[in-house]
């Protein structure tokens, strides 16, 4: 850990294409932050982008593989889209907000 | 326009095939006569799936939702295949796990993030149980269009402009 960040955390949420999956899981992140009165910047964005804002995001969460590693954590966004270990995924996700 | 095109031509049932790439291949065909998307939106998709996988396993039968970049569609629209036997696809974010897919909602998007509430209540189908098992199950395309037409919140009038 190079520096403690404060004040807004930058989130990725990236899919394949950056249009339909990722577009749901930014919404309810973003829902979830306003709920818990957590301030974050959600960039949506292709899998494949997600190099050029390494240096600013401090979470990665996503709904594909991600083959590179990074300095930051990354979470599978899966159960957005299906339901199933919906609660777990959010805690997971506040967790890291909250940091 | 926004709009996004499903009648019930766009329903396949009875969907053969060995496996995932026959399936996109046949479902994009249909929107290619149709002119919803390019040519080049059947190796796209084929490709995309590939790379990254979208089955999804859920607590009714597996679903997929197959799309991929905005610059092959003509006009948005979606496109549900009811397949046969269920076919085995990649589960989306795994490196080789797959999940038997019975139900195919196959995405031609145009927009890039204006179609929230729509990708929203296909979700919403996704954790529905019962509406997945009804649309894995019913024979009539009309009726898969309607019930889907509804969750979505979409209002096509066949034949309109």
């Amino acid at each position: 850990m190079s520096e403690v960040r404060k004040g807004k955390k930058t989130v990725l949420v990236a899919c394949g294409t950056g249009i339909a999956t990722s577009t749901v899981v930014s919404d309810a992140i973003e829902k979830m932050a306003k709920e818990n009165n957590i301030q974050v910047e959600i960039v949506q964005c292709k899998v494949t982008e997600v190099p050029a804002y390494e240096s600013r995001a401090s979470l990665l969460v996503t709904t594909t593989i991600v083959s590179k590693e990074y300095p930051f954590p990354i979470i599978n966004a899966r159960a957005f889209l299906t339901g199933i270990g919906l609660d777990k995924l959010k805690e997971q996700i506040l967790e890291e907000l909250k940091k | 326009m926004n709009h996004v095109k499903f009648d019930e031509t766009l329903v396949i049932r009875n969907v053969e095939g060995e496996n995932s790439s026959d399936i996109l291949k046949h479902m994009a065909a249909n929107l290619y006569q149709k002119g919803f998307v390019k040519e080049s939106y059947a190796d796209a998709v084929i490709a995309r799936e590939k790379k990254f996988a979208t089955g999804l396993p859920t607590k009714g039968c597996g679903v997929a939702i197959p799309h991929t970049d905005i610059e092959h569609v003509n006009q948005s629209a979606i496109s549900v295949g009811v397949l046969k036997e269920p076919v085995d696809f990649g589960i989306m974010g795994e490196e080789t796990e797959k999940t038997p897919v019975k139900l195919i909602f196959m995405l031609a998007m145009h927009d890039s993030h204006s179609q929230l509430k729509m990708l929203q209540s296909l979700m919403g189908i996704f954790q529905d149980e019962e509406i997945l098992l009804y649309l894995a199950n019913e024979e009539s395309e009309v009726k898969i269009k309607e019930e889907v037409s509804k969750r979505l919140n979409l209002n096509n009038v066949k034949g309109g402009e």
